[in-house]
């Protein structure tokens, strides 16, 4: 395996929780000579991931896991995964579209932040198989140009 | 989270501080709510000067009181966002329906 670094830890479904994990991965990232503003950017995206699972994996059942795993590759890759055993997501098109959200009072926007804030998101998911969302995104140009 | 309010005539002035996410947009959206049902409350200015985060829940709840206030007839803005706040609130096209401007005093003057 490729990796440098990796962390790992899991969590109940509830709201206090998010601000936890942003912040963990958000310090764990820090390692890689990243910007402020990259840290903020990874911060939101742990964010809209976390209260996914919270909102619509677990339609706000407090006693469920959580998982979210955070590593660095040798090539200054940044990869989070975050793992909910809830519901699933039945339209996946459909459910990444910007402004679509099953929840009216929501703005849908959580994938599309995940997406346009990193350079890869992949979606696995099937009806009552819980979800798994993997984001990565490279700082290698940043590492490069302190090198 | 910390929320101030202060009421200048018909409109109400919230002020925040700290992350706005589904836990703070959650127990932000009761306290305003019932403030800005009032009937003699018209118009609503968001002051975000103390928000160091926000994501899509934060960005949900201020949609939420446009409609509120829009149904009223009355007039929403946003003033102090932070540049990474400010970021969020363009990317979704929120400055659209909300007007941003740096602080109370400019919106106070238009």
């Amino acid at each position: 395996m490729n990796v440098r670094n990796y962390v790992r830890f899991e969590f109940f479904s509830i709201p206090e929780n998010i601000a936890f994990a942003r912040s963990c991965v958000a310090a764990f990232a820090s390692q890689l000579d990243c910007t402020l503003e990259d840290i903020e950017e990874i911060k939101l995206v742990v964010s809209e991931a976390v209260s996914n699972c919270i909102i619509h994996g677990y339609e706000n059942q407090p006693n469920k896991m959580i998982t979210v795993i955070a590593s660095i590759d040798h090539n200054g890759v940044l990869e989070i995964v975050v793992e909910d055993q809830g519901r699933g997501i039945e339209d996946l098109t459909r459910a990444m579209e910007a402004t679509y959200s099953s929840d009216p009072t929501r703005m849908g926007l959580g994938f599309t932040f995940m997406k346009s804030f990193t350079d890869d998101m992949q979606v696995d998911t099937a009806p009552g198989k819980g979800t798994t969302v993997r984001l990565r995104r490279s700082f290698l140009k940043n590492e490069e140009a302190l090198a | 989270m910390g929320l101030e309010f202060k009421r200048v005539r018909s409109t109400l002035v919230v002020r925040v501080s700290g992350e706005m996410d589904m836990l703070i947009a959650d127990k932000m959206r009761a306290e305003i709510d019932k403030r800005i049902d009032d009937k003699n409350i018209k118009n609503l200015v968001l002051n975000l000067e103390k928000v160091t985060f926000m994501d899509s829940s934060g960005l949900g709840l201020i949609i939420g009181r446009y409609k509120r206030i829009s149904a009223k007839q009355g007039r929403m803005f946003i003033v102090g966002a932070r540049p990474q706040v400010e970021k969020i609130l363009f990317f979704s096209g929120v400055n659209r329906l909300v007007p941003l401007y740096k602080n109370e005093q400019e919106v106070i003057n238009i």
